[in-house]
């Protein structure tokens, strides 16, 4: 495993081109479009504020760089660095930016979600959405970028919105049965729209492209119900987490529950594999505690860890959330499906330090990654089953079906991992810290021969 | 009269006892009555008739014979009658005695029982007394229970009541937040559209878009009108993608359906083959059966089944899939049948086989029944062996491997016994040699007494020989020192260092005991006794100057063991041998 040098980097805005070219990183003001094999910078262009969001077209031509305080978007070209583009949504204000999948087309949310604004980069035509609502995820693009799902709330009522995003024609509009829609999203063949309530009522209803309603899906009631919501790849499942501690996995032929997985304080299960990162301070002699040391070597309070296998039954650190405060810290918060479906991927936020991988085939747990602190980011690599994930320190923890491992990231000046991204060709990493960023390659073994 | 007396003696002879205070007061009352008839005389010489007739009527009245019998002229006293009459009186007073102590007995121990009885009743009034107040006690908890329940009712009823009216209020509170929320959000909607309606008004400048030039679509392609046109097309596109998705669907599950049915088909076929193969056998088994035909119907039967979903995998349609099921499931059934009939077959055939192997190979069986027979047997003894090592090596006390705690106390037993056998060993050892000492210290005496015998007889010979003729002496001196010879030869060779085999040899060699014994005797029959002592005792003591071999059996054994011993030595020398070393 190699690491980069680090580079600046604000407000964690780094991606890289959907193509895996280029990397675009904020700083500040300014967007640098780095080439990701060399790390030469390409281009260089500064934008009128400091940036608060950047996106990369679909097809990796275009950058959009998003001033939401001062309402403006600028849009980058990379063929042609001095062609520009400014979008300024004047007094209205602006909460969102992004792009249409076509590349072609910026979608703004105004403030107060009074309205989305669709500018045509083709046109310079503008057209606008009213009544978007304004929840967890309230607009949806579908994989292959024709359909546009949005939630819209008209006179006390949920409805969703279908556009063909090639004309912005409005295909489909339907009133949901919500209470108070919460979110939206795509299967990822686009053929079916899951929507779910808010987390006062535990309701994901299936929505056929068409508007029909497949099915609805309500695990219980009275108390505090869905908090995230994944379709796995194929589209086979759907992986709802809850407020329960639990993830309802719901399949796409009959939409029943074929399965449900528990998040237990104690890990019982033969079948999973207990991990837990184990921290050891370097023995460091009284002579060697000199004032150089201290002062030069920010290796001596990093701390190694390595991972240690638990014989079950594991006791899982739980903290008791605050029952008075709203979002109460509990439940399952995010959902991850590996890129082969075989595994899935939760953390449950009572138990912040504590990743939990199942396996999907077997449907049983496989995994559980005891961190010594709470865990911040975890992804999964794109062509690869293979697990990153960081927990605000200085290293980078792996896991695959073969085993677990934690890298220290060699920089200096004790850079910590807020978050991380893969490349979407798996071999390398972009770690982000704080206000810096560094690349992490992997080793492959299948490029060397 | 006499049963009862009996009687009554058998129960105050029981009672006397116990009560033998009371009868020293009876008596001692009575010694005063006799007292006091003391002072006043009843008969004088003057009464006597008075006396006389008195007494008759009292005994008479008493129902005993009359003492005195007026006969006639004379009247004289029955001294027999008297006495008999007296003895009755007696007999009377003791048995009069004896009820009395048996009623005052029995009077104590009803008083005692009244009292006891009284103790009781009194005891029994105030468990009653105690029972009525803890069970007014108890009726007044009830009471309070009651009203306590009561209150509790009345309280849940509240309680109730309470929430009712809370779920009211909360259904009133949630319909008015609901209402006051749809409020808020018209009005939100409202300013929104206000909102917008003003920016749409002022047509604000600000809010546009500068783009260098116009950029191509990503496609290529130039924007179209919105017609009626495009709409149908959007609509077909979504149809035709939401199509494709159920037509992929749909082939999946084709495909899995496929597999299902190859998989089905297998089985089928398994079980067919399995059940086919089993029908004939099963036919030639029982052939008289009446159920004949309706197998072979049943196979007909299957077999069109069977044909019939070999068709429907072609067919592929509702009614030959249900046919399929249908077929499976009659397999099946029949499967599970066939399972279970081979189960119950099984223990059948194992009684069979019990039988037919007792049947058919008769002999072997029998032989192999010996066999098996010979080896219990032989196991049996091999078992015994083994306890009875096991006892033997538990109770004999050397094994130290096994020893438990017992074992260990009955080897410290042991080994205590042992010691003080030990040391009485020692000590008789120690008297014999002794014993010893002082036997050599006698054979010494005696051989210096012997040898002074010697010399004095030599010289008596001599002044014999000198005085008698010296023919007749000549004979006996040769004779005599030859004996002296021999002596004086075994001494020595006693004497001599010699291995105690050799010493022991040589008796034997030269003579057996008896000659020698009576060669010694001729020398002195008066030492017969002492001289078959010490041939053993020389034997044994001289070599326990030198060989340990034979000290050993000196010290162990006493003197006659030791004779013996030397009798055996010399009948058979190596099982001495065996003897010694096994002591």
């Amino acid at each position: 495993m190699n690491f980069s040098e680090v580079f600046k980097q604000s407000n964690q805005l780094c991606k890289v081109s959907p193509d895996g070219k280029y990397l675009a990183t904020c700083v500040q003001y300014r967007l640098v479009v780095r080439d990701v094999s060399t790390l030469q910078i390409m281009h260089l262009y500064t934008c009128l504020d400091q940036i608060s969001h950047m996106e990369w077209s679909s097809d990796s031509l275009f950058i959009l760089c998003a001033m939401y305080k001062r309402g403006l978007v600028q849009v980058w070209s990379l063929e042609q660095p001095d062609w520009h583009c400014k979008i300024d949504e004047g007094s209205i204000g602006l909460v969102s930016s992004r792009w249409s999948p076509d590349g072609r087309h910026i979608l703004n949310t105004t403030e107060f979600h009074l309205r989305i604004t669709v500018w045509s980069l083709c046109t310079k035509a503008v057209s606008y959405i009213k009544y978007p609502k304004a929840c967890q995820k309230g607009i949806d693009f579908s994989r292959d970028g024709s359909y546009m799902a949005l939630a819209e709330r008209r006179d006390c009522k949920d409805f969703v919105s279908i556009f063909v995003c090639d004309d912005w024609h409005l295909l489909r509009h339907f009133e949901t049965e919500t209470q108070d829609l919460a979110g939206l999203e795509w299967s990822p063949n686009g053929c079916v729209l899951a929507v779910w309530d808010s987390c006062l009522e535990y309701k994901v209803l299936l929505y056929s492209l068409d508007g029909r309603l497949l099915s609805t899906y309500s695990a219980y009631e009275w108390s505090l119900g869905v908090k995230s919501v994944s379709w796995s790849p194929s589209s086979q499942f759907l992986a709802i987490g809850s407020y329960d501690e639990k993830v309802r996995i719901i399949n796409h032929i009959t939409w029943k529950k074929i399965a449900q997985f528990q998040h237990p304080a104690t890990v019982e299960s033969t079948k999973a594999t207990v991990y837990k990162e184990v921290e050891r301070r370097p023995a460091v002699g009284t002579d060697e505690m000199s004032l150089h040391n201290i002062t030069t070597g920010s290796t001596l309070f990093n701390t190694q860890s390595k991972y240690e296998i638990c014989s079950l039954p594991v006791q899982v650190p739980v903290v008791k959330p605050d029952p008075d405060r709203a979002n109460p810290k509990i439940g399952v918060s995010v959902l991850a499906f590996s890129s082969n479906n075989h595994y899935l991927a939760t953390k449950n936020d009572n138990m912040a330090s504590v990743v939990w991988v199942w396996n999907m085939q077997m449907m049983s747990l496989q995994a559980v990654l005891e961190q010594t602190s709470a865990v911040r980011c975890f992804q999964w690599d794109p062509c690869h089953p293979r697990l990153a994930l960081c927990t605000g320190n200085t290293k980078l923890y792996l896991w695959s079906p073969g085993g677990c491992v934690a890298v220290q990231v060699p920089t200096e000046g004790g850079f910590q991992v807020h978050s991380l991204n893969w490349h979407c060709s798996g071999n390398s990493l972009i770690l982000l810290g704080k206000e810096q960023l560094c690349l992490c390659y992997m080793e492959t073994d299948e490029e060397d021969k | 009269m006499p049963e009862s007396s009996l009687v009554k003696d058998g129960r105050s002879s029981s009672v006397e006892y116990g009560a033998s205070p009371l009868r020293q007061f009876s008596q001692s009352s009575l010694l005063l009555h006799r007292n006091s008839y003391m002072l006043s005389t009843f008969c004088t010489e003057h009464n006597v008739q008075q006396c006389l007739s008195h007494i008759n009527q009292e005994i008479s009245s008493l129902g005993l014979p009359p003492v005195w019998t007026e006969s006639g002229d004379s009247s004289e006293l029955n001294i027999v009658a008297v006495l008999n009459c007296m003895y009755d009186l007696i007999q009377l007073q003791r048995r009069g005695l004896r009820t009395l102590e048996s009623m005052e007995v029995e009077q104590l121990k009803s008083s005692s029982s009244i009292d006891h009885l009284q103790l009781t009743i009194t005891h029994l009034k105030e468990q009653l007394e105690l029972s009525k107040r803890e069970n007014t006690g108890l009726l007044e908890r009830e009471r309070q229970l009651q009203l306590k329940a009561k209150s509790l009712q009345s309280c849940l009823k509240n309680e109730k009541e309470e929430v009712q009216k809370l779920q009211n209020i909360i259904a009133s509170r949630a319909s008015q937040y609901n209402h006051e929320m749809k409020r808020k959000e018209r009005e939100f909607n409202k300013l929104k559209e206000r909102l917008n309606q003003l920016l749409v008004d002022k047509k604000e400048k600000k809010q546009a878009i500068d783009v260098l030039n116009n950029i191509g679509r990503a496609d290529g392609k130039r924007s179209l009108w919105k017609t009626e046109k495009t709409e149908a097309k959007h609509e077909g596109e979504m149809y035709k993608t939401l199509l494709s998705d159920y037509d992929a669907r749909h082939r999946e599950l084709v495909l899995e359906n496929a597999e299902l049915r190859k998989v089905l088909q297998q089985i089928k076929k398994d079980m067919v083959s399995i059940l086919s193969s089993r029908k004939p056998a099963a036919k030639s088994d029982k052939p008289e059966h009446s159920g004949v035909q309706a197998t072979s119907e049943e196979e007909e039967e299957e077999e069109e089944v069977f044909d019939s979903s070999k068709e429907s995998v072609e067919l592929y349609c509702f009614h030959a899939r249900e046919k399929l099921t249908n077929s499976i499931r009659l397999q099946w059934r029949r499967l599970k049948s066939h399972v279970e009939r081979l189960d119950s077959q099984a223990s059948l055939v194992q009684m069979v086989e019990s039988k037919n192997t007792d049947a058919v190979p008769q002999e072997t069986q029998e032989e192999e029944m010996d066999r098996l027979k010979l080896e219990i047997q032989q196991c049996k003894d091999f078992i015994q062996t083994q306890q009875q090592l096991l006892q033997h090596q538990v109770s004999s006390a050397c094994d130290e491997e096994t020893a438990s705690l017992l074992s260990n106390c009955y080897m410290l037993q042991e080994k205590e016994r042992l010691g003080d056998e030990w040391k009485t060993l020692e000590e008789q050892r120690k008297i014999f040699e002794r014993e010893r000492k002082n036997f050599t210290e006698a054979a010494i005496r005696l051989s210096h007494e012997r040898k002074a015998f010697e010399e004095d007889r030599a010289t008596w010979l001599k002044h014999q020989f000198l005085n008698l003729s010296p023919f007749a002496d000549s004979k006996k001196t040769p004779l005599l020192k030859s004996k002296s010879a021999f002596l004086i030869s075994a001494e020595t060779e006693a004497a001599a260092t010699v291995a105690p085999e050799k010493l022991i040899k040589c008796p034997s060699d030269t003579a057996s005991p008896t000659p020698r014994c009576v060669a010694l005797a001729s020398a002195s029959t008066t030492d017969l006794c002492r001289t078959l002592c010490f041939i053993p005792e020389n034997s044994s003591v001289q070599p326990k100057t030198n060989g340990e071999h034979v000290e050993e059996s000196g010290t162990f054994c006493g003197d006659v063991f030791v004779q013996h011993q030397q009798w055996e030595y010399s009948e058979d020398h190596t099982l001495s041998q065996d003897k010694n070393s096994s002591i």
